[in-house]
């Protein structure tokens, strides 16, 4: 932290935070406008306090030049996934992104999320995701399940977990984002749900089909762009997408399997 | 009247947190017609923000902890002014409820020998709170979403409710407005569960988000139920004070659970000096006791020794953090140190991921190598909807209320970590009574056109206005007036000038005007949860002035201790025409057989 400076006064709990003094520095903000019709960036100056982010800026000025300017938010945490938007072209969480991360005086451009349709301003209609989800043959715990596991078991699974749903990997997903192939590919973040599910230690459904099938799995060729962009740091690509890459591959597309399916007319396990 | 989409169900649940995605799984396994509406997305709601953990008597690292201890804990640390049949229930089913949402797919921490982990929290005896590092809620939310979903719940996503409608005097339906299209949308239901949450929005530094505006207490209001105990609000002892952005942003009381030490400016530990004299014994007596507890902790070891002070209950020590700051031993931005930098960097690392991550991506802190700042944060309200404790429902016939907005269960001051067990434990049995009551409801209520065309027409006044100030401009007057004149000391004086500032802003909130159309406006939505928190305010306000005692969360200057009579009744808030009147009603009496296991040693 920088030097601190002298005391400040005692904010009553609850009380507004003392006004910062006129003239500090300020940030140009050019925050796309407009519908499905179509729209602009409009530039806006915002005065900048330390540590401060670019949904704050974002919140300053619908609180002050534009009430009707439109933002999805929550915890403003980084723990809800509500505030992604793309921060100078990079696909992001307002709430993480530092003003100060960026050249000082330099424009900061905010648009919506491009893979999904415009709903106004920087709201994106991502209800779609919430129709993937659905089709996700859900947790099924074994018949002999004993519910006593190590936390070694639990670890590798937590980390798929910790996915707040922002669906910044599915936004920068070329599958999604520029072959638009929503209807074929769950993307990133349901292939991480459905590692979440294979590899819990109770679960005892199968979803090598689904994966193939309607998950559209095979459409991944792992160009890492989702890992790249999660606020979470999961491990998108390698710990999840891959392992379960190779789960269907073992299974659909093992020649001596195959051959042993031949022989015995054994239909495959999976459904 | 224009024909508006309109849907009919057996149970509609207003709010998509914990409690309510648990009130809707519950009402919908049990047959009911299920609508669940939410303003924000599902998985969304401030559930997820919860971080510490779920208390639950499983045992699992204390043997000796069992439902009567952790009733008696819930009843102390309320104040004992805490619904006894509501901290029962809460005590004996939370266990149930956390085996559930391991069997629906949630993975919390483990054991050495593989079962759920347990940590420790501020007023409760034993390590109590079952968690998945320090994003418990996260997991929960997504747990009872996934199953919500895959049950089938018809889920209606940033749709926000406006105004409850009544056939005679029971629940009839509910309109809202989509916030994607501005477009209304009118619900016919035979019961309706509120789980919207609490109203920390009232207040400027809050942990809580936008949506916390108090709408399921307004709304139960305006119906004309009752609203209990509304002047405990809790104010979380740890939220972060720097940078300004994040003024008021939680920081989990499990860093306290897991050795973290509170120290002012000077860097005196100054939690001992604030001990209340009858609970001294239950804490570590000094420095070397309290580091043997945390060392056991760590060792995941039974210890003979005392918890550390900073597991005090949470109004304590954000009084206690308020003080010192106010007689100059405050940190350079006004709070108090908090260290957990002692502790090896990759246990700090492991327990504490998104306060790590938080505190260095936001403030620029290595909470593994610095100690952090952190002050007093509005984070809960105590009080909301009075409701029958074994069924959740209201004064009102067919209306029913299940955790933050319900009021009961915690009294003058919430322990962590009860809020989630609160939400799934009174969840489920508000859609189970829900359901229950919708099927033996007889011929569907009626919902009378006059009043969803009046209700309409109000909604679309600012709309109509050439001017007046934005929503926005009076919510900051709102927050001032309540963190000034109701914050966490108060005296008359201030809350007499609170409750006229208030009147005032009831006046400017009438005359607020939306720019711009209805699709995704927030400053038109503002307008209308401009309403239901001054309304809130007002009842937090009152019920205030009349407690004229110091009691649990509510600290009066000028009457600082407890009076033994105002321990005896809760303070309640009905609507009489346009006034709102309040008034003492007495608690319930508990039976003798619970009062011996209150008054047992532990």
């Amino acid at each position: 932290m920088s030097a601190a400076p002298a005391a400040a006064p005692v904010a009553a709990p609850g009380a507004a935070p003392a006004a910062q003094p006129a003239g500090a520095r300020e940030a140009l903000l050019r925050v796309w406008r407009g519908d499905p019709a179509g729209g602009a960036e409009v530039e806006y100056r915002v005065p900048v306090e330390p540590g401060m982010v670019v949904l704050d800026a974002v919140h300053w000025i619908q609180g002050h030049l534009a009430p009707d300017l439109a933002v999805r938010w929550n915890c403003k945490a980084a723990k809800c996934g509500s505030c992604s938007a793309e921060v100078n072209g990079r696909p992001a969480l307002m709430c993480k992104s530092r003003l100060d991360q960026f050249a000082a005086g330099a424009p900061i451009t905010v648009r919506p999320l491009k893979t999904f349709p415009i709903v106004r301003d920087l709201v994106t209609d991502v209800s779609w995701n919430f129709e993937v989800n659905k089709r996700i043959p859900p947790f099924e715990p074994r018949a002999d399940a004993s519910w006593r596991w190590q936390q070694s078991d639990v670890d590798r699974i937590q980390e798929f977990r910790m996915c707040i749903e922002c669906f910044l990997c599915q936004d920068v997903c070329h599958v999604l984002r520029s072959h638009e192939l929503k209807h074929q590919f769950a993307g990133p973040r349901f292939l991480v749900r459905i590692a979440a599910l294979e590899m819990h230690p109770m679960d005892g459904a199968d979803r090598r089909a689904f994966l193939k099938d309607s998950a559209g799995i095979g459409l991944c060729n792992i160009t890492k762009c989702c890992s790249e962009v999660c606020p979470e740091h999961i491990h998108i690509t390698d710990n999840a997408i891959i392992p379960l890459k190779e789960r269907v591959v073992d299974h659909f597309y093992d020649p001596l399997r195959w051959l042993w399916r031949m022989i015995t007319g054994r239909p495959r396990r999976s459904p | 009247m224009d024909a508006i989409e309109s849907h009919e169900h057996d149970v509609l649940v207003i709010g998509a947190g914990g409690a309510g995605l648990r009130a809707a799984i519950e009402a919908s396994a049990q047959g009911a017609r299920v609508g669940l509406v939410c303003k924000s997305l599902l998985g969304k709601a401030h559930t997820v923000m919860a971080e510490g953990g779920i208390a639950a008597a499983l045992a699992h690292v204390d043997p000796q902890d069992g439902w009567q201890t952790h009733f008696r804990d819930t009843m102390k640390g309320g104040s004992y002014l805490n619904h006894w049949r509501m901290a029962q229930i809460h005590a004996q089913e939370s266990p149930d409820r956390v085996r559930e949402l391991e069997q629906w797919g949630a993975l919390f921490d483990r054991t050495p020998d593989g079962r759920i982990l347990q940590r420790a929290f501020g007023g409760h005896t034993w390590k109590r709170l079952a968690h998945v590092g320090d994003r418990t809620g996260l997991e929960m939310i997504r747990t009872l979403q996934d199953r919500g979903v895959h049950q089938g719940l018809e889920v209606y996503m940033e749709c926000t409710i406006t105004r409850l409608f009544k056939d005679g005097n029971r629940i009839a339906g509910a309109l809202g407005y989509w916030r994607a299209t501005g477009q209304f949308v009118l619900f016919r239901a035979r019961a309706v569960v509120l789980a919207t949450g609490g109203i920390g929005k009232a207040y400027a530094v809050t942990s809580n988000s936008w949506e916390y505006t108090g709408d399921g207490q307004a709304l139960a209001y305006d119906a004309g139920a009752e609203l209990i105990d509304m002047e405990f609000v809790q104010f979380h002892p740890t939220g972060m004070v720097w940078p300004p952005g994040v003024m008021g942003l939680l920081v989990t009381e499990g860093v306290r659970g897991e050795g973290g030490i509170l120290r002012n400016a000077k860097g005196d530990r100054f939690m001992w000096k604030y001990l209340p004299e009858a609970r001294r014994n239950e804490y570590a007596a000094d420095e070397d006791e309290a580091r043997r507890w945390v060392e056991a902790a760590v060792a995941g070891r039974q210890t003979e020794d005392r918890r550390p002070p900073e597991l005090s209950t949470r109004d304590n020590v954000s009084r206690a953090i308020y003080i010192e700051v106010r007689e100059g031993r405050g940190t350079p931005h006004g709070g108090a140190f908090l260290d957990i930098s002692y502790l090896p960097a990759e246990r700090v690392r492991k327990k504490l991921p998104s306060m790590y991550h938080q505190f260095k991506e936001l403030a620029d802190v290595d909470i593994t190598t610095q100690p952090m700042e952190v002050g007093p944060t509005t984070h809960y309200i105590m009080g909301g909807v009075r409701v029958d404790p074994d069924s959740g429902a209201a004064t009102v016939p067919g209306l029913y209320a299940a955790g933050e907005a319900a009021a009961g269960l915690h009294g003058a001051n919430r322990l962590g970590g009860n809020s989630l067990s609160d939400l799934v434990v009174f969840g489920r049995r508000a859609g189970l009574a829900a359901t229950v009551y919708a099927k033996g409801s007889g011929a569907a209520p009626r919902v009378a056109n006059a009043e969803v065309e009046a209700e309409i027409a109000d909604l679309l006044a600012p709309f109509a206005r050439k001017e007046g100030e934005s929503p926005f401009e009076v919510h900051r007057a709102l927050q001032e007036c309540m963190g000034r004149n109701v914050g966490i000391f108060r005296t008359q004086e201030d809350m007499e000038r609170g409750l006229e500032q208030l009147a005032a802003l009831r006046q400017r909130a009438d005359r607020v005007r939306a720019e711009g159309g209805r699709v995704y406006n927030p400053g038109w939505h503002m307008s209308r949860d401009l309403r239901h928190m001054i309304i809130v305010s007002e009842a937090i306000t009152r019920s205030a002035l009349l407690r004229r005692e110091s009691r649990g969360a509510h600290s009066r200057l000028d009457f600082p201790a407890m009076d033994t009579e105002l321990g005896k009744v809760n303070m309640c808030v009905t609507r009489r025409g346009d006034q709102m009147d309040v008034r003492p009603t007495p608690l319930p009496v508990m039976p003798a057989e619970l009062r011996a296991v209150l008054e047992a040693k532990s």
